[in-house]
C-alpha cells in the first residue's frame, strides 16, 4: 500500500508544506492553527514517544506483562485527536496511547492494563470521553456505532449547531479490516447514516502478516463500497491527519453521514512486546519508513518556521520528565485488592459472586491474620 | 394471583411486557432483524413499530455480531436495547459480541458504565422446523460471568419476566420457549411478576421432584399428572432463571422429597441440568434417596424435524427417569 497521486499530504517527508493539489482542499484547517497548537503538536509527539520508550523498558525490566508500542504512528494519532471537540466521543483500539493522552486519559491508566492491574477501569466521562481500549480486534467498531447511533437518536447531531453536534471517531488498524465486525460496522453506519469517523491507522502489519495479505484493494476504496467516502492520507503528516480529520467530522457532525480516514502509516516497533518483527520484516523496509518519521519531519516544518532551539531543548526536557513521573508512579503501583475480582462482574447484587466472595474471604482468614 | 386476568398466549404476553416497558421508560428501544412491519418472524414485536416509530423498534440489517455490538454502544449512551435474534441457531455469529464484550463490559469499567442490553432468544424444538432453527444453546452463555439467563414458560411469567429483564442494569439472555408462543394461559395484568430470578414450585408433591424450564416445565406437568394417576406425588419446580440458579427452593424441594430429576431440551453433556445435580449433591447429599438423575437430549446435533420426538425429552422419558429415581 503506497502512496497514490490521491493520498493527502501536506508536509513531505522533509517538512515542506505543500498548497498544490489535493492539498489545496485542507489548507484553510492548518491555516486556522495558532503558532501555540503547531508546538502542541510536536511536545505530544516528543512526549509520547518517550512516554513509550519508557513503558517498553519497563516490560522489560518486567514491570509489565506487555507493552503495545506506537512508536511511528504518533503523528496519525496526535493530528486526528486534536481534529475532535470537546463532547466528541473516541473508541480506540489499544495503540491509542497519544489519543488517550490528549482526550485527557491519565496515562498511567494504560500501564495499570498492560501491568495487569485492570482491565482498563478508567470512566470515559471523567477522560474526555476516551473510551476503553478492546483487545478483540474490531469489535469495538460496532460499539462506536452503535453510540453513533445513540447520538443520532438523541438528536444530537446535524443540527446546524457545529459547537453542540456529536460525532464518534473510531481507530482500528488493517488487520482488523479483516474482521467481520469491521465490515458490520460499516453495514450499520452507512444504514443509519450514524455521525462518524472511522479512523484506520494502517501500519502495514498485523503481528507478522502484511497488510497485501488482508486486502488486494487499497483499504480505503474498501468503505466506498458500503457506501462510506473515504479519504486516504499519509498518516506520518501530522498536519494531514488534523485537517482530513477534521474536515470529515464537521461532515459527521453536519449530519452527512459515516466518512472514513486511511492513515497510512508504520509501526516501527513491534507489534508488542512479545513479538520479533526482525523475523518477518526487512531492514531496508523499516529504514525507508524511519525515513518518514513524523516527528523530524515536522520538527523541520517548525524549524522553517523559525521555532527555536529553546523549545525543542524543553519539550525533550519535558518528555523526560514526564517519562520519570510515570516510572515512579509504575513502581508505586500497588497490587490490586482481591475485590476487584468480584466486585463489578455485575452491576445488581448476585447470589454466586457474593457467596464466592465471602468464601474467598474466609478461606484467606483461615490462614492466620486475613486476606 | 389476585387482580386483573387476561387470557392470552405467551407471545402476546411477551408483546404487551415490550409494550409496558416502552411506555414506562422512552429509553427502551426493540431492534433486530424483521422486527418493524412483519412484528418478527413470530410476531411478538406486532404493532410496536407503528405505535412507537421506527426510531424506537428498528429493523436492523442481517448481521447479528452487528445487532449485539451496536446495542452496546447505544447501552454505553444511555439506551436500554432489546435486541431480538431471530432463531436459537442463529446466535453464533453474535457469540463473540455476547461473551468477549457485552458481558465483561460493566466488569472492565469497574462499574462506570452498566450494560442493560437484553437479547431475546427463541429457542427450542416441537415447531418441526429446519437446520438451526431449534436449538437449545443457554449452556454456552451460562458459562460466561456477567451475564444473567432467564427462560419463561407461561404467559404470566413471559408478560412480567421481559419488564423485569428490561428493567435490569445486566445484560439479561432471555430464552424463549417457541414452542410456547401460541399457547394461552391467564396474566395477571395489575399484580406482581415473581423475582426474575426466583425459582417457583409450581406444583406441589412427596416422592420426586422434578425441574426444568421454559417448554420443558410444561412436559413435567403433563409427567406429573400421568404419575398422579398411578399414585405418585410428584413436585415440579420450574427454574425460571438459569443463570443465577435460585437453589433454595430447589434444596427445599429436594430435602422434602428426597429425589430430583432434572430435565432439559439441550444435550445433556455440560448442560445447565448438570450443573444443577453437583450444587445439589453438595447443598442436600444426606437428602438424597437416590443420584440425581438428567433427562435430556442427546449428545447429537438436533435431528431432522421428523425425528424430532424422538430427540427431545417427553413425559414418557421423564417418568422413566423418575421410576428409576424411586427405585433406589
Amino acid at each position: 500500500m503506497t502512496d497514490s497521486p490521491t493520498t493527502v499530504q501536506l508536509l513531505d517527508a522533509n517538512g515542506v508544506l505543500s498548497t498544490e493539489g489535493v492539498a489545496a482542499d485542507y489548507l484553510k484547517y492548518v491555516d486556522a492553527l495558532s503558532d501555540d497548537q503547531l508546538r502542541t503538536f510536536h511536545r505530544d509527539m516528543v512526549v509520547v514517544r518517550r512516554f513509550d520508550r519508557e513503558a517498553t523498558n519497563l516490560q522489560k525490566q518486567g514491570e509489565m506483562g506487555l507493552w503495545v508500542p506506537s512508536v511511528g504512528q504518533e503523528a496519525a494519532q496526535v493530528g486526528s485527536a486534536y481534529a475532535t471537540r470537546a463532547q466528541d466521543h473516541i473508541f480506540p483500539a489499544y495503540r491509542e496511547h497519544a489519543v488517550g493522552m490528549i482526550r485527557g486519559l491519565d496515562l498511567i491508566h494504560i500501564i495499570e492494563l498492560l501491568r495487569g492491574n485492570t482491565h482498563g477501569g478508567w470512566n470515559p466521562a471523567e477522560t474526555g470521553n476516551f473510551h476503553l481500549y478492546t483487545l478483540v480486534i474490531g469489535s469495538h467498531t460496532l460499539h462506536a456505532t452503535g453510540y453513533a447511533m445513540g447520538i443520532q437518536l438523541d438528536g444530537r447531531a446535524g443540527t446546524g449547531n457545529p459547537s453542540s453536534d456529536e460525532a464518534v471517531v473510531v481507530y482500528f488498524g488493517d488487520g482488523a479490516t479483516s474482521q467481520g465486525d469491521v465490515s458490520e460496522a460499516f453495514v450499520f453506519a452507512a444504514s443509519y447514516q450514524t455521525p462518524q469517523v472511522f479512523f484506520l491507522q494502517n501500519n502495514h502489519w498485523a503481528i507478522s502478516v502484511p497488510v497485501e495479505v488482508q486486502s488486494r484493494t487499497p483499504l480505503y476504496l474498501r468503505s466506498e463500497g458500503f457506501g462510506i467516502p473515504s479519504v486516504q492520507i499519509d498518516g506520518n503528516d501530522v498536519l494531514a491527519s488534523f485537517a482530513v480529520t477534521a474536515k470529515l467530522l464537521d461532515d459527521a457532525r453536519a449530519g452527512r453521514g459515516p466518512q472514513l480516514v486511511e492513515a497510512l502509516t508504520y509501526r516501527i516497533g513491534a507489534h508488542t512486546s512479545s513479538d520479533d518483527p526482525t523475523k518477518y520484516r526487512s531492514d531496508e523496509e523499516l529504514q525507508s519508513w524511519v525515513a518518514r518519521d513524523p516527528i523530524a519531519r515536522f520538527e523541520a516544518y517548525l524549524r522553517s518556521r523559525g521555532e527555536s532551539q529553546q523549545f525543542f531543548d524543553d519539550v525533550a526536557t519535558e518528555a523526560e520528565d514526564f517519562a520519570a513521573d510515570i516510572r515512579r508512579r509504575t513502581l508505586e503501583l500497588a497490587k490490586p485488592s482481591t475485590d476487584k475480582i468480584f466486585d463489578h462482574v455485575y452491576s445488581e447484587e448476585h447470589p454466586v459472586i457474593t457467596e464466592q466472595k465471602r468464601w474467598l474471604a474466609d478461606y484467606e482468614a483461615s490462614f492466620g491474620g486475613g486476606a | 394471583m389476585s387482580g386483573q386476568f387476561e387470557e392470552m398466549p405467551l407471545a402476546k404476553a411477551l408483546n404487551a411486557g415490550l409494550r409496558k416497558a416502552m411506555e414506562d421508560d422512552k429509553k427502551v428501544i426493540l431492534m433486530g432483524e424483521d422486527i418493524g412491519p412483519l412484528g418478527g418472524v413470530f410476531r411478538v414485536t406486532e404493532h410496536l413499530q407503528r405505535d412507537f416509530g421506527k426510531q424506537r423498534v428498528m429493523d436492523t440489517p442481517l448481521a447479528e455480531s452487528g445487532i449485539i455490538g451496536t446495542a452496546i454502544g447505544l447501552a454505553m449512551r444511555g439506551y436500554r436495547p432489546v435486541c431480538e435474534i431471530q432463531f436459537d441457531g442463529f446466535i453464533f455469529p453474535g457469540f463473540d459480541q455476547i461473551t468477549t464484550q457485552l458481558a465483561k463490559m460493566t466488569n472492565r469499567h469497574e462499574g462506570q458504565v452498566r450494560m442493560p442490553v437484553v437479547i431475546r432468544v427463541p429457542y427450542g424444538g416441537h415447531i418441526g422446523a429446519v437446520e438451526h432453527h431449534q436449538e437449545s444453546p443457554e449452556a454456552y452463555f451460562a458459562h460466561t460471568p456477567g451475564l444473567r439467563l432467564v427462560s419463561p414458560s407461561t404467559p404470566h411469567d413471559a408478560y412480567w419476566m421481559i419488564q423485569e429483564a428490561v428493567a435490569s442494569n445486566d445484560p439479561v439472555m432471555f430464552f424463549e420457549p417457541k414452542s410456547r408462543y401460541w399457547h394461552k394461559g391467564p396474566v395477571d395484568l395489575s399484580g406482581n411478576g415473581a423475582e426474575l430470578h426466583a425459582t417457583k414450585v409450581v406444583r406441589t408433591g412427596d416422592d420426586v421432584t422434578v425441574l426444568g424450564h421454559g417448554a420443558m416445565v410444561n412436559v413435567l406437568m403433563q409427567a406429573a399428572e400421568i404419575a398422579a394417576g398411578e399414585g405418585r406425588s410428584v413436585e415440579v419446580i420450574d427454574l425460571r432463571s438459569l443463570s443465577p440458579v435460585d437453589y433454595d427452593p430447589i434444596v427445599e424441594s429436594v430435602r422434602k422429597t428426597g429425589r430430583l430429576v432434572i430435565a432439559s431440551e439441550a444435550p445433556g453433556f455440560v448442560g445447565i441440568p448438570s450443573e444443577i445435580a453437583a450444587t445439589v449433591t453438595e447443598r442436600a447429599f444426606y437428602s438424597l434417596e437416590a443420584p440425581v438423575l438428567r433427562v435430556s437430549s442427546f449428545d447429537a446435533p438436533f435431528p431432522p424435524a421428523k425425528l424430532e420426538t424422538t430427540y427431545l425429552p417427553d413425559a414418557d422419558r421423564v417418568l422413566e427417569a423418575v421410576d428409576r429415581a424411586l427405585a433406589y
